[in-house]
């Protein structure tokens, strides 16, 4: 059997549909043996884009997203979205072409060392340099990428180990790797240990992160804390770890969050942190220092990484562990401390739009994600870009029920929704639902490439853009950082794209809205096409509050 | 504080697992010291002995972050006293019919052996522990060293694990 075949052969035996990919000399023999697949091959228009629309799609099934380029600069552009991957926990398998392995070492035409550079940010990384590896490769490949702490592997191949032909084929019927065993279920010890220290807490929280998500525990979460009676704030990443709209909420900490959630986690004596990893973004490691500390994580250099004193570690799986912790009786706490924590996050709410200048024109960003999360059904997905859309929807639009919140919380890598939200609908084609892709006039032309891929498959997918003439974000951060508005450096957009007659262009269904009512108009008469549409949303660019 | 550490590792003979290793100290901005890399008894396996210095919290993630390379199969911390630890070093030393009896009585006090003589120098090899070759090397100063290679330390547990 041809090499290039076998890879199928396994790839299919791991499940995979589809593979998000962009051809190449270097691919030309796997590309072949693809017309005899039953993978179906999805081109993207950019292999920047291609890890994103596995990421993607692996965030919305809970598979592993499969994307594939070729050798030299096709490799070399999927480094972003591996190294996004990596940070947020995504179970993706990257495979690349390779020059002929004689070639390798010789700065042959179209050749990169990808191995090498992609190795600060893979979990594992393999070059095939005998086809009789490719079974065990893809085995082990996918068991990594899925398995413990989840996150990109990459594969890549020579194209003359594609082209081998395999008299004999391994049969691999169990993995042995000696160095990977991943803990799921936390020591008996100290679960036990865990309870006395809430039983001994006073005033305790949780902080729960994007591997609540990934392990699926918002359900063993919501118990513990209704348990407990604590207060639940959660990281970027942790959105969705636990409905927005239940009692004990209290927000997202870390720099985009209220300060209010700030607040309540200054006040409280104990932090029982699941799934988080404790960044610089989503957390205070001098706040945490001050507290009494649980740390439940799967991965166990995350514990003691960026808070030093961690009191209680526990190793393992967060679905597990806290099922574990579930099985005994839990200590309530005072019910004066949630009402304190209720009467702050009342205030807030009392409040929140007091810092908005009334002279601001266009749409107002709060109001339409608010009205969006009043209306859109209870299992839409939004995947929000990076920059101020992605802070306005992650405070203004509620996740709860099946909802989900998908972003690029780690690397912060523009350009992510078009293609992740591109990967949900593929990964939901055959259940469609509504997804939403919400981007800035910035981030949407890091990725507008793609309207190509939506438009091709006509996927349901609603992009909103909102458009302010600036890649806001940073323009606020200089308006905080330097006050004067003649300190604006590199942040305007100085050509204003007709973003609803370039998606036109590709047939969507495109709307443009300068006001409030409008916007609503626009999304309402958008979420009812079958097909691809466009919002833009004109919002005032002094609009820089969340 | 920051002090020295021996940690051994044994990890799989697979293409890239040294790159992992370094790239992970480069990024991750830890102290190496030394590393030696050699066979072991199981010709999938090898060991890898390395010197950091760090704190005790550094320590602890210089550890954690090892075994998270898939490649690696256990880390083992050589402390002193329940484990062996020797380097091998060759200094080449200025020596002539003058000197060259004083070296070698030196070289017999410390069992160092010399292992090539020429008309103006020797080469001497000397195995041990950091404070023996230490002491070694401030004897031979005093008559010119002009080269030197250390091996870097490399250890084994004592008894059985």
């Amino acid at each position: 059997m041809l090499a290039s075949k076998l890879l199928f052969k396994c790839l299919e035996e791991e499940g995979v549909e589809l593979i998000f990919g962009y051809p190449g000399g270097a691919l030309l023999p796997i590309y072949d043996a693809m017309i005899d697949s039953k993978i179906k091959h999805i081109l993207v228009r950019n292999e920047q884009a291609a890890p994103h629309y596995a990421n993607g799609y692996a965030r919305e099934t809970g598979k592993v997203g499969v994307c594939m380029a070729t050798s030299g600069p096709g490799a070399t552009n999927l480094i972003t979205g591996i190294a996004s991957a990596y940070l947020d926990s995504i179970p993706i398998v990257a495979i690349t072409g390779q020059v002929n392995r004689d070639l390798i070492g010789t700065d042959a035409f179209q050749e990169a060392d990808i191995f090498g550079a992609t190795l600060p940010f893979v979990k594992h990384s393999y070059l095939v340099k005998d086809p009789k590896d490719i079974p065990r490769v893809v085995k082990e490949a996918f068991y990594i990428a899925s398995t413990g702490r989840p996150g990109p592997v990459l594969i890549d191949i020579p194209r003359d180990v594609q082209l081998e032909n395999l008299k004999h084929i391994p049969h691999i019927d169990k993995l042995n790797i000696p160095g990977y065993k991943p803990t799921y279920e936390g020591h008996t010890g100290q679960i036990k240990r865990v309870l006395r220290k809430i039983k001994q807490s006073k005033r305790p929280m949780i902080y729960a992160g994007g591997g609540v998500v990934l392990s699926g525990a918002r359900e063993e979460l919501v118990r513990l804390a209704e348990a407990m009676q604590a207060p639940v704030v959660t990281s970027f990443m942790g959105i969705g770890a636990f409905p927005q709209d239940h009692p004990l909420y209290a927000g997202i900490w870390g720099s985009h969050g209220y300060p209010e959630t700030d607040q309540i986690v200054k006040m409280a004596d104990m932090a029982l942190c699941v799934g988080a990893r404790m960044s610089n973004r989503g957390t205070s490691t001098a706040v945490l220092n001050e507290k009494e500390m649980i740390h439940i994580d799967i991965d166990p250099a995350e514990i003691g990484k960026n808070v030093n004193d961690t009191n209680i570690p526990v190793v393992g799986d967060a679905k597990i562990v806290l099922g574990e912790i579930l099985d005994h009786d839990i200590q309530k706490a005072d019910p004066a401390w949630m009402e304190t924590v209720h009467e702050i996050v009342a205030e807030r709410d009392q409040h929140r739009d007091d810092d908005l200048d009334p002279n601001l024109g266009g749409v107002n960003p709060r109001n339409f994600f608010r009205w969006l999360s009043d209306t859109v059904p209870e299992d839409t997905t939004l995947v929000a870009d990076v920059g101020l859309n992605q802070i306005w929807a992650a405070l203004h639009f509620q996740i709860r029920n099946d909802r989900k919140y998908l972003t690029s919380g780690g690397l912060g890598t523009m350009g992510y929704a078009i293609p992740a939200a591109s990967g949900v609908c593929f990964g939901s084609r055959e259940h469609p639902k509504t997804v939403i892709a919400v981007c800035g006039d910035g981030s949407f032309q890091m990725a507008m490439g793609e309207l190509g891929v939506i438009a091709e498959h006509q996927l349901p997918l609603k992009l909103v853009v909102m458009n302010n003439g600036k890649l806001g974000m940073v323009r606020q951060q200089q308006h905080d950082n330097y006050g004067a508005k003649h300190h604006y450096s590199g942040t305007d957009i100085n050509f204003n794209v007709p973003f609803v007659e370039l998606a036109e262009v590709y047939g969507f269904k495109a709307y443009r809205a300068t006001t409030d009512e409008a916007a609503r108009q626009a999304m309402t008469e958008a979420l009812k096409q079958p097909g691809p549409t466009l919002v833009e949303c004109t919002v005032d660019p002094d609009f820089i509050r969340f | 504080m920051e002090t020295k550490h021996c940690l051994s590792l044994i990890v799989e003979n697979k293409f890239g697992v040294l790159t992992r290793i370094s790239a992970l100290f480069a990024r991750r901005g830890y102290n190496i010291d030394s590393l030696t890399v050699g066979m072991t008894e199981d010709e999938e396996i090898s060991r890898i002995t390395m010197v950091v210095t760090a704190d005790d919290q550094t320590l602890e993630q210089i550890k954690k972050q090892l075994n998270k390379l898939i490649n690696v199969i256990k880390v083992t911390e050589l402390k002193k006293e329940e484990s062996i630890a020797r380097e091998l070093v060759f200094i080449k030393v200025k020596a002539d019919g003058r000197t060259r009896s004083n070296i070698v009585e030196i070289s017999n006090l410390f069992r160092a052996h010399v292992i090539d003589v020429s008309k103006d120098s020797l080469i001497l090899q000397i195995t041990g522990g950091p404070q023996k070759i230490k002491a070694f090397m401030n004897m031979i100063e005093p008559y010119g060293i002009i080269e030197f290679v250390r091996s870097g330390i490399t250890g084994l547990q004592r008894g059985h694990h």
